[in-house]
């Protein structure tokens, strides 16, 4: 008989004792860019205390297997807002699958039980279309898994957690 | 060509938290409204960092040893292994803790509670599960402290576990509790859990083989990881 597995509990607001921010390894072969947001809480009001996870592959589209590479952590300031510096990855390939760039993303906060999962996708992305993962999203809710272009190389998403424009999240 | 991606199993009803508990009031505003979109596994939830006993200074297990002086309060050993849903121990774990100092206060400037802060104690500790799963960490034994849910809320003595897994979709925080503290039975967030056994995993045991004489009391906190699946989905 499998065992139960260990049941989540909310990161509270005192994480940043023990988790602290680690910056993602840049890859110089990747185009830079920089992605910043808030996190909003179901009356549009910002999450100060959310602490975000990313992963992503490299620009040649693959995973690291057996280092941090990829994977970066950062909180939110008072004022709900986050950014952080990366590079757009390239698109991953399993068998005759090809994904469109995308970087993978946890939100954890005091108030979630359980963490949340979505994605960044990126804006004048062809592949967009045929990602079978965006294609599961109901047409009007994909937007909020593409970041805007607001500056050369500089990208806005944010993360609303609840209500009017709420993010969609995944079970994965 | 297609290949076989093996995804991680789903938990079974009521063995994790729902968003939304409203006796735990900051879930209210924070809590999804819309479903979770299923998604069949991909490269980019089974894969995942990974971390190795390198990426660790030594010592950085035993908070009791962060300043010149001792912390105050009852020293404790936290162990247990990393396994997963069949059992099989997880090597290379990244587990991360952090915890009140023994009068129950965070060494974080938002906590306002009206309790010593300790300055040998900054509450923090990592290690990397060894290749039977195993991780100990060396600490004081947390105090409860007021929080403001209702009306005399005390939070029970408690320490906060991060865990980062062989993939992403196996990330892990969670909250480890101690055996007989009577403020469980009136916490919302130990209580968001439904099924009592799952529930019951958060709490640690009291452990003679880890209890050191004349040094400090063992506590045993085991923790399962979500498995893999036992059938491939054809991508």
């Amino acid at each position: 008989m499998p065992l139960t597995v260990t049941p989540s509990q909310t990161v509270g607001p005192f994480f940043s004792i023990g988790l602290h921010p680690v910056e993602l390894a840049l890859d110089p072969g990747g185009e830079q860019l920089a992605i910043q947001g808030r996190v909003l809480d179901g009356d549009h009001n910002p999450v100060g205390d959310a602490l975000i996870e990313t992963w992503q592959a490299g620009p040649d589209g693959q995973y690291s297997q057996n280092s941090s590479r990829g994977w970066s952590r950062l909180a939110t300031d008072d004022s709900g807002s986050f950014r952080f510096s990366t590079f757009k990855p390239g698109r991953v390939r399993a068998g005759n699958q090809l994904y469109a760039p995308h970087i993978v993303v946890a939100v954890f906060a005091r108030g979630l039980l359980r963490h949340l999962v979505t994605r960044i996708y990126f804006p004048d992305e062809p592949s967009n279309a045929d990602d079978p993962i965006l294609n599961l999203v109901p047409e009007p809710r994909r937007a909020t898994l593409i970041a805007r272009a607001v500056a050369p190389r500089l990208f806005q998403w944010n993360i609303v957690l609840q209500g009017r424009e709420e993010t969609v999240f995944f079970e994965c | 060509m297609s290949i076989a991606i093996f995804g991680y199993r789903r938990p079974l009803p009521h063995t994790q938290p729902p968003y939304l508990h409203p006796s735990y009031l900051s879930s209210l505003k924070r809590a999804p409204s819309q479903s979770l979109i299923a998604i069949p596994p991909t490269l980019s939830e089974v894969s995942g960092p990974r971390f190795s006993q390198k990426d660790l200074a030594n010592g950085e297990n035993d908070l009791t040893r962060q300043h010149h002086g001792e912390p105050l309060g009852e020293r404790i050993i936290v162990s247990g292994r990393v396994v997963d849903e069949d059992g099989k121990p997880i090597r290379g774990v990244l587990i991360e803790i952090w915890q009140a100092n023994a009068a129950g206060r965070y060494a974080h400037s938002v906590d306002q509670h009206n309790a010593p802060l300790d300055p040998n104690f900054s509450g923090f500790g990592r290690a990397v599960s060894d290749d039977e799963g195993r991780y100990t960490f060396i600490t004081v034994k947390p105090g409860a402290y007021p929080w403001a849910n209702h009306y005399n809320a005390w939070r029970p003595a408690h320490i906060h576990f991060s865990l980062c897994g062989p993939a992403f979709a196996t990330r892990l925080v969670t909250q480890m509790y101690f055996p007989g503290d009577p403020l469980l039975q009136s916490d919302p967030i130990f209580n968001s859990i439904a099924d009592e056994t799952a529930r019951n995993k958060l709490v640690s045991t009291f452990d003679w083989t880890l209890t050191t004489p004349s040094y400090a009391l063992g506590y045993r906190f085991d923790i399962v990881l979500r498995g893999r699946e036992q059938t491939p989905m054809e991508s």
